[in-house]
This record gives C-alpha cells, sequence and structure tokens, in this order.
C-alpha cells in the first residue's frame, strides 16, 4: 500500500498508508483527514477536494475546468476526487488546499 | 422507557449540541463543531439505520450499483467515535419543547439539548392516487427505497416514472442503462419546469427520448392498476393503461417541520430561520432541505433549497456561529445532476428569470445557458461545460450586467466576460 504524506491547513504533516483502489479524496477521508468537504462525493462536478500534489501530475480536462474557478489554484492543483491511488503513488506529497 | 425498563443515567441523555437529522446537514454540523474546537457533548440523530452517508448517488451510481454503499458514507465508521460524536440512529423526533430543552421521539425517549439543530431534510413525497399503496411502488430518497427498487429490478421489463425532476430523470436514465424499457410521466408541459429554463428543458426531453424512454408530457397519473398485490399498470386520466411492474415516483420532498411547528417555529413550507440559521424559538437552529431561509440568490425571499451544497454550507455557518464566529449565509446555490454522459451544474437560482441567453450549441453536448433577471445575471446552467460552470460563478455572485452578445459568445471565457462586465 503506498504511504503518502499528507499535509493539512494547518501545515502539519503526517506519513499514512492507504488502500490501492479507492480515489486520493477516499483515501484521506477514510484516514480521517476532514478538511476536504468533497461536496459532490466524487464525481467531479465542484471543486471542493482541492489539493497540491508532489511529484506534480498532469489534471484531466475536466478537472483543469473546474480548478480554473479557484482562487488558490497552482501548478500542482489536483482534484483529489480524480486520482486513483495506486501502489506507484508510494511517496506522494499532498497537502490540502485553503477553502475558497 | 429504554428497552430494558432501566432509566439510564440522567446526563446520559442530554446533549450539549444535539443534531436531529444525519444527512449531509447534520454530519456537517458534527463535523465542523468538532473542527473548531466544540469540546461539549454531540448527538447526531437520524431516523434511518445508517451510518451518514451521501444522498446524490442513490438515483445514480448507487441505484446502477456502480459504488457499493460503503463508499457513501461520508466519513469511515471509526470516525465519530474518534471524533466523541455520539450517533443515535433509528429515532425520529415526534415533539420538541422549546422551553422545557427537551425533545421525544418515536419510541417515547426524552432527549435533553443546549442546542438544538434541526436538520431533519424531508420525507419524499408519495403518490396519492388509488393503488399507491401497492408493492413495486417506489419513492427515492433514502438507501431503504433504493435497496428495495434493486432486489425487483430482475423482474422488471417496464418502469413508470412519476416527475420529470432530477431525480425522476436520473433514475430513468439509470433503469434505460439497465435495460428497462422506461415510460416517463410529466404534468407539466416540459421537464424541469420548476428548476430550469426552456432551452435546457427541451435538451433533456430530446435526450430522454434519444436514449429510448418514452416520455409523456401533460400527463396525468389517475391510479396504479395491480393484479391483487403488486403493480401492474398505470392508468392515465384519458385512460390509457400502460404496463409496468415498477413504478417510481419522483414529485419532490416534503419537509420534516412538524415537530418544531407544532412546537411555535415560525415557517409553513419548512422552518423559518435566518441568516444565521436561528429558528423563532430559542437555541433551535434550522438547516439544509426543510430550512426556509432568505437568501440573496432570490431578492431576498425565504426560499428552501434542496441540495448537498445548500445543507453543507448552512450547517457551517450555524456550526460557526456556536463556536463564537457568527457569519450570515451567503454562499451562492450550486447543483449538478449526472445523467448518461451528460453533467449538468448549475450556479445561482434561475427561477424568476427574465431572460435567457445561450452558450455553445446544445448539438455539440456541451453548452450552457445563462439566466438574466431584471438586467442581471442570476444563474447558470452548463452541461458537460465545467468551464463556464466554475468561471460563471462570479457572474452569479456579482449581479454583473446581462450583456447577451457577451455571454453567448462561447469564444470568450466567462472570465474575461466578468472581468468586463463587474465594472458596471
Amino acid at each position: 500500500m503506498p504511504i503518502i504524506t499528507v499535509v493539512t491547513r494547518d501545515g502539519t504533516g503526517r506519513a499514512v498508508d492507504m488502500e490501492t483502489g479507492v480515489t486520493l479524496m477516499e483515501g484521506l477521508r477514510d484516514q480521517g483527514f476532514d478538511e476536504l468537504l468533497a461536496m459532490c462525493g466524487g464525481c467531479c462536478s465542484c471543486a471542493t477536494c482541492h489539493v497540491y500534489v508532489e511529484p506534480a501530475s498532469p489534471p484531466t480536462e475536466e478537472e483543469d475546468d473546474l480548478l480554473s474557478g479557484t482562487a488558490h489554484r497552482r501548478d500542482n492543483s489536483r482534484l483529489s476526487c480524480q486520482i486513483t491511488l495506486t501502489a506507484d503513488h508510494d511517496g506522494l506529497r499532498v497537502e490540502i488546499a485553503p477553502e475558497d | 422507557m429504554s428497552d430494558t425498563g432501566v432509566r439510564p443515567p440522567a446526563g446520559e441523555r442530554h446533549h450539549d449540541v444535539l443534531i436531529v437529522g444525519a444527512g449531509h446537514g447534520g454530519a456537517q454540523a458534527a463535523i465542523t463543531l468538532r473542527q473548531r474546537g466544540h469540546t461539549g457533548s454531540i448527538a447526531l440523530m437520524g431516523e434511518e439505520p445508517e451510518l451518514p452517508y451521501e444522498r446524490p448517488p442513490l438515483s445514480k451510481d448507487y441505484l446502477s450499483g456502480a459504488k457499493p454503499f460503503e463508499r457513501l458514507l461520508i466519513r469511515p465508521p471509526a470516525f465519530w467515535e474518534a471524533r466523541g460524536i455520539t450517533l443515535l440512529p433509528r429515532r425520529r423526533v415526534v415533539a420538541v419543547d422549546p422551553a422545557a430543552h427537551t425533545v421525544t421521539t418515536d419510541d417515547g425517549a426524552i432527549f435533553g439539548y443546549g442546542q438544538l439543530i434541526w436538520a431533519a431534510g424531508g420525507h419524499a413525497r408519495r403518490l396519492d392516487c388509488v393503488g399507491a399503496h401497492l408493492a413495486g411502488v417506489h419513492t427515492v430518497r433514502t438507501r431503504a427505497d433504493v435497496d428495495r427498487m434493486r432486489a425487483e429490478l430482475p423482474a422488471v421489463e417496464q418502469v413508470v416514472v412519476v416527475g420529470g425532476g432530477y431525480v425522476g430523470l436520473e433514475a430513468a436514465a439509470v433503469l434505460r442503462a439497465a435495460g428497462k424499457r422506461v415510460v416517463l410521466l410529466e404534468q407539466q408541459t416540459r421537464l424541469l419546469a420548476r428548476v430550469a429554463g426552456e432551452a435546457l428543458s427541451r435538451f433533456y426531453e430530446a435526450e430522454h427520448r434519444a436514449q429510448g424512454v418514452d416520455v409523456r408530457l401533460g400527463a396525468r397519473l389517475d391510479g396504479i392498476v395491480g393484479d391483487g398485490r403488486r403493480v401492474a399498470a398505470v392508468r392515465l386520466f384519458d385512460g390509457e393503461m400502460i404496463p409496468a411492474q415498477m413504478v417510481v415516483a419522483g414529485i419532490g420532498l416534503v419537509p420534516a417541520a412538524g415537530p418544531l411547528l407544532a412546537a411555535g417555529a415560525e415557517g409553513g413550507d419548512g422552518v423559518k430561520v435566518d441568516a444565521y440559521g436561528h429558528t423563532s424559538l430559542p437555541d433551535i437552529h434550522a438547516i439544509g432541505d426543510c430550512a426556509l431561509h432568505p437568501s440573496t440568490y432570490a431578492q431576498g425571499r425565504y426560499i428552501r433549497l434542496e441540495s448537498v451544497q445548500n445543507a453543507t454550507d448552512m450547517a457551517i455557518i450555524v456550526a460557526k456561529g456556536l463556536t463564537g464566529t457568527a457569519e450570515p449565509y451567503r454562499a451562492v446555490p450550486w447543483f449538478w445532476s449526472n445523467q448518461y454522459d451528460l453533467k449538468l451544474q448549475t450556479v445561482g437560482l434561475s427561477a424568476g428569470h427574465d431572460a435567457a441567453v445561450l452558450r455553445g450549441d446544445p448539438a455539440a453536448r456541451s453548452f450552457s445557458v445563462v439566466y438574466c433577471r431584471a438586467g442581471r445575471v442570476v444563474a447558470l446552467d452548463c452541461v458537460n461545460a465545467a468551464r463556464d460552470y466554475t468561471q460563471g460563478r462570479a457572474l452569479v455572485e456579482g449581479a454583473v450586467r446581462c450583456e447577451p452578445t457577451l455571454l453567448a459568445d462561447a469564444n470568450i471565457p466567462l472570465k474575461e466576460v466578468a472581468a468586463l462586465l463587474s465594472a458596471g
């Protein structure tokens, strides 16, 4: 299972083991991180699960459109519901973006 | 009063914050209270047996089987205990005593509260025609509703969906994808009549017809005919009989406000609250589907909104108020609906619009409708147009001038339109 470092809005980080096959949004929720509203439940209809990832990965076109409206967008912005976790995500660093 | 006849210690049934309703609003209120450092006791009471779960997938990915129930949970099971949030499932509040600060549940138990957050939502409106009680007649509001539907589906060939609102249309889309024949009855002369403009209605009508749904507009249901126990057909007012092994009613929501209104809270179609979520009763707040609240996006009128956004954002407002940061509720309403490969996203409220500007080409299956009222943008419906949806939010929030020529030009991003128009 990939070990992922999660940095919450207060700046503290914690490394956690996440399941594969679920989305990063679900992985964060399942690990007790509760800062993401993720209001649409992961169907890519809002931008309330916005995170920054290292290493950066390109968003999908639809995701890119949703991110284009957020005030806190950076080059490494992603919607965490659009990343399905695999073993390759081991070592990923995820920072929860500020609320819009 | 408890099952064992043993009275629990007095303190056990008192909670500093009692949240009635364990849906999106209730769950978010509890979560935000703890996030903001509330240290008192919090209980989350709900009618259903399940842990708090997401409702929108019920008419989409859960009905289709694409998502198992566990993935609908708003938080993992261990979360609630870890946050010190007491879950009180399978309880329905039947009475509220604002003076004593207590509620009575359907099993006769009494719970005390310091602050009461009423997040009870509502119940699916049921058909009241002849035969509405027959097995095979369904609503889509709870997990149990959809589990019953799914259990029956293998034996179903034809479904009659009553109601051309979002729930009915989403259910129709899933049922078509599952290979069922679907007849959809709508009383009005167009689909989505209550929530969208004509162009969107016609687009979805054409789409559902193209997908094989038999859409009947202006159709009036007279009764449901059974074979003794189960539904066998639906009869229209003009006498036509439509065979059906299942009937799905998507005809709206009845807000769950009775006990509060009986206790003297102001309201009617829901419980009236101010911009902070306060009801007219002391220490009682209301949020979500049942909360009749003043909305900037409805010219200050009191409205109810049935959406995850509204439940979640109102929950946050009330939780902030209870933890020392009073803020009025001003979040812009938004909503989504997924049908077939169409993703609709809507921002603002189009009700009462006096102009609608089409942006993009519906035939290309990616377009938006910008709604204006009294010369200002009030809402957008965006179909497979996420960029318009996110960038159009600023047009609604800023109530920018309605400039049809500019808004209709799909080559100009709405971000630029917003910048050009917000000056005026």
